[in-house]
């Protein structure tokens, strides 16, 4: 099973073999480095910009009027913050031409804690981007929904931003990416080879050519569409990105006490799958939303909200939001991370309640 | 410049400037909104769409204009009834079908990219389709116009720099009008270092300093310019001496400003080929005349077109298909 820079990475390749994808770029998205964290290497279309995140969005704004299919990448989310504006433009560029023009880009970049990230590489922004309208917005979990959210994304006519928890790049998941070959074959075939310093690595890499398998498809995960990670009768919990794994390992561990938890991912967020989320809270009752964002107008809160309007009688308990901390930024010191975004312990706590809450 | 080139200018010029007055009237009426526009650039706007290649795809130029360039648009084809239809926001308004302002085309069939309200945008997102054009070869180049103050805005040095990577030098015509004025603040005031002509030299982009009052200054200019960036597939920046002649837009009252602080081009223009015998006054005043005429009688019949409707805001958030 490929980790999820892997799978980004043989999407893109896919993408730009298949489905006309013209640009991939970014600050070290090119040559010799393929990324920071490796998600564009060996990639034929694949080209440096400079250290500029407003050229950036504005060259694949550019490149989409002029009829390209573009991806490009900021490096961390944390960085995409100047270009708000730019952001909003081309997510209002089809309307407000009437339906004149389309802007068919992906805007990739990896988003939250987990890695001592401190305060400038910790950054959530869903809750952001939920807020620039013309966008659609998707979060992967696993390497596999990674792939075929891309493949999506790519296919799509409209701006798509790919927000990738930058804690999971490296792990593998469930399931098996068509025409993907075992891990070892994969990493000897894909992986460009590395070195001790940014020297060595340009020499190494100067004849080096990935392999790509030839039977990759154009399997897609349908923008719009959650996964019910895991049945359960007693609670649900919405969640998405890396949080998807810390509320399966939480209810793993509640299953022991006679608790059932359904788990959702919801993998978009705009649009997001309400009928999964209403269905499951008919069935239970009892409804946690997770993420690591911010708290004050979280999406969870919006959430929380079309439920409240929806399901509002079939609620037993009150509706939760476990979020990030409502502190300016991620501290270092782990004690400080592990106060600033849900833990295991939080949400254990947090979803032994709601399960148990009488009625 | 031959006689029937000149002729052609001042038609084009006139009918920019009719445009523009009538929607002046519109914005202190009940029949539009905010007014922006360019009365008082026509002298060097006007033999910019002369010059221009319109069409769709690489082949032909791409524009990237700020809400100015009326007079490039009538010199490139078109139909007055098409600003003054997005000036009385009507479902008609071909830009954006009555969501935006007036002088914000935005016209795919011509490579008009969408213009917007957000000053110096534009210059982040031309590297984008200039570098199509890099890859396509050929003679299409891209064309940004902006203004004196919004090259304070970080975003003009950002298209700066992206168009002169190397190996990557883009086909790229900057255009800065200089009127002097960001609204109400002069240019010298936040300024150290003019001119703006040679704020390229820092990225190897020559420049040249027109005065935009000349119309055959300018069309040479812009002709050189031109032949330069659609043969050499490099930068070129050209600034351009201009007047705000009606000042910023209707929010400082689109009053005519006293003719003494700033000259009128096509005055200038007018009274240049009368001189030269290719035009009396008489004419000149008469043609002046009609095309007024034409203007509020073109806002008659645009009065009579549908609204947009409420459900139509719904309408193209995301591009569904054929």
């Amino acid at each position: 099973m490929a980790n999820m820079a892997q799978a980004i990475r043989l999407a893109l390749h896919y993408g730009e073999t298949h489905l006309g994808v013209t640009d991939i770029f970014g600050e070290d998205v090119g040559p010799p480095l393929g990324g920071v964290f490796t998600c564009t290497q060996g990639l034929e279309k694949s080209w440096n910009t400079p250290l500029d995140e407003r050229g950036i969005i504005g060259t694949a704004l550019g490149l989409a009027l002029a009829g390209q299919r573009p991806v490009c990448e900021i490096q961390f989310v944390d960085y995409i913050f100047n270009t708000i504006d730019l952001l909003k433009v081309v997510g209002n560029t089809h309307w407000a031409t009437n339906g004149a023009f389309k802007v068919p880009l992906v805007c990739m970049t990896p988003v939250g804690a987990g890695i001592h990230g401190s305060i400038y590489h910790s950054h959530s922004f869903e809750s952001i981007a939920s807020h620039i309208p013309g966008w659609k917005i998707v979060l992967p979990s696993t390497p596999k929904d990674a792939y075929g959210l891309m493949i999506s994304a790519i296919k799509d006519d409209n701006p798509v931003m790919f927000l990738y928890p930058k804690a999971l790049i490296r792990a593998k998941g469930e399931g098996v990416i068509p025409g993907v070959p075992d891990d070892r074959t994969l990493h000897k075939m894909i992986d460009a080879p590395s070195g001790p310093t940014l020297y060595d690595i340009m020499s190494i890499r100067e004849n080096w050519k990935p392999e790509w398998p030839e039977g990759l498809t154009d399997y897609q995960v349908p923008i719009g569409k959650a996964r019910v990670v895991r049945s359960g009768e007693d609670c649900t919990v919405v969640t998405y990105s890396r949080h998807v794994h810390l509320a399966k390992q939480a209810a793993a561990k509640l299953e022991d006490e006679g608790i059932h938890p359904e788990i959702i991912d919801l993998r978009t967020i705009y649009p997001w799958d309400k009928e999964t989320v209403f269905e499951s809270v008919r069935k239970t009752g009892r409804l946690l939303v997770l993420n690591e964002d911010t708290p004050i107008t979280n999406f969870g809160e919006h959430i929380l909200r079309e439920v409240m309007e929806h399901c509002f009688y079939d609620l037993v308990v009150r509706p939760r939001l476990l979020a990030g901390a409502d502190v300016p930024g991620v501290g270092l010191h782990p004690n400080l991370e592990s106060v600033s975004v849900p833990q295991l312990t939080d949400l254990m706590r947090e979803m032994k309640a709601l399960a148990t809450e009488i009625a | 410049m031959d006689d029937g080139l000149k002729l052609d200018i001042l038609k084009h010029m006139i009918t920019s400037r009719c445009l523009e007055e009538r929607m002046i009237k519109m914005a202190k009426s009940s029949d539009g909104f905010f007014w922006i526009g360019g009365a008082g650039e026509e002298g060097f706007n006007v033999p910019l769409g002369v010059l221009a290649r319109p069409g769709f795809g690489p082949e032909y130029d791409y524009f990237y204009f700020h809400y100015r360039n009326s007079g490039t648009m009538i010199a490139m084809g078109m139909d007055p009834r098409d600003e003054i239809r997005q000036m009385h926001n009507r479902a008609t308004d071909p830009f954006s079908g009555g969501r935006n302002f007036c002088n914000h085309y935005a016209r795919k069939a011509w490579n008009v990219m969408p213009v917007t309200s957000t000053i110096q945008t534009q210059c982040c997102i031309a590297p984008g389709s200039a570098r199509v054009q890099k890859r396509h070869g050929g003679e299409g180049i891209t064309i940004v116009t902006s203004g004196d103050a919004g090259t304070a805005e970080g975003d003009f040095h950002v298209g700066l720099n992206w168009s002169t990577l190397p190996g990557w030098e883009l086909p790229i015509l900057w255009i800065v009008t200089n009127n002097e004025y960001g609204i109400s603040t002069s240019f010298y005031e936040v300024r150290g270092e003019p001119p703006i002509s040679e704020y390229g030299r820092a990225y190897g982009i020559p420049g040249k300093r027109v005065n935009g009052f000349d119309v055959e200054e300018s069309y040479k200019a812009l002709q050189e310019a031109m032949e330069y960036v659609r043969t050499e597939r490099k930068p070129f920046l050209l600034e351009v001496s201009v007047a705000r002649l009606f000042g910023h837009s209707s929010s400082s009252g689109a009053n005519r400003v006293p003719p003494e602080r700033e000259p009128d081009p096509l005055e200038l223009w007018a009274n240049r080929l009368i001189e030269e015998g290719l035009i009396t006054r008489e004419a000149y005043d008469a043609n002046y005349q009609s095309e007024t005429s034409r203007m509020a009688f073109i806002l008659e019949e645009v009065r009579k077109e549908p609204a947009p409707t409420p459900e139509s805001a719904f309408d193209h958030i995301f591009y569904e298909g054929e």
